[in-house]
């Protein structure tokens, strides 16, 4: 299933991103610590004979959805809670911190981009490319693709009503 | 050198589950609890390929569609519960969450 080297150092960006995020005051932070995070994740799916899996997972949740938590966040003024300061000097060590795991996740990447066992993975491996994907979900999963639809359509009906302002008389 | 084998991918989302947990139950800002809940359904999502790569059976990556599927559902519910808490409120700690108490 890989190099145990790139697996250690990807698990230590992995892991130093939840933490970061689990530690880190302000809640910007937090949200970038969880991209890293969920960036590695999708290194690993990488390694594990998902490509489009990962691709999914860095658009749709590195992407979409911590765009919408970051929205969120500088939206409402979040940062941080009332009567929480940030500790002194707690930013520079949360951007070496950082930094850091950036890094040792760009040189994860590129070590694993150019390793030379991929032929042995590519002939071990099952076929995982997206029409494969799509095949089975097509073939045994409609019924819960439909539900998902469903899901998905009420949703986005709750999302309006809970948006809705309640001075309905005032400005609409 | 040891071999990789499912047993390390599912050891670190034994991990990454346990620091989400804890940022659920210690963190007082919703929102981050919001992203610790991301973050275990991910080491889920960690496991349910690692799991499909040892197996050779496709229907885990097929299940990580639903999970992300139904992850973003409930990402756009909640922020926009949180947002609306937040107008009533002006706040979003969750210590301050306490009016269904009885």
């Amino acid at each position: 299933m890989g190099n145990p080297i790139i697996f250690l150092l990807l698990a230590i960006v992995a892991i130093g991103a939840a933490v970061g995020m689990l530690t880190s005051h302000n809640a910007v932070h937090s949200a970038l610590y969880l991209v890293l995070n969920f960036v590695t994740i999708g290194v690993f799916y990488i390694t594990l004979n998902a490509p489009f899996i990962a691709m999914v997972q860095i658009t749709v949740y590195a992407g979409a959805i911590m765009v919408l938590f970051l929205f969120v966040i500088m939206l409402l003024g979040a940062e941080q809670l009332r009567g929480v300061t940030d500790v002194k000097g707690g930013e520079r060590v949360h951007r070496a911190v950082a930094g850091l795991l950036a890094a040792v996740l760009l040189l994860a990447s590129a070590l694993l981009l150019f390793q030379s066992d991929a032929p042995e993975i590519a002939a071990a491996a099952i076929d995982t490319s997206p029409t494969a994907l799509g095949l089975r979900l097509f073939a045994g999963y409609v019924f819960p693709f439909e539900v998902t639809g469903v899901l998905l359509l009420a949703a986005m009906i709750g999302v309006f009503v809970f948006s809705k302002t309640k001075k309905r008389g005032q400005d609409a | 050198m040891p071999e990789v084998t499912i047993d390390w991918y599912i050891a670190l989302s034994v991990i990454l589950f346990t620091i989400g947990s804890l940022g659920v139950l210690l963190r007082r800002n919703a929102i981050i609890v919001f992203m610790s809940v991301e973050m275990m359904l991910n080491s889920a999502n960690l496991a349910f390929v690692a799991f499909a790569r040892h197996l050779g059976d496709l229907d885990g990556q097929v299940l990580v569609f639903f999970v992300i599927t139904v992850a973003a559902a409930e990402v756009a519910v909640g922020l926009a519960l949180i947002v609306a808490i937040f107008r009533t409120k002006k706040s979003i700690n969750i210590d301050e969450m306490n009016l269904l108490k009885g």
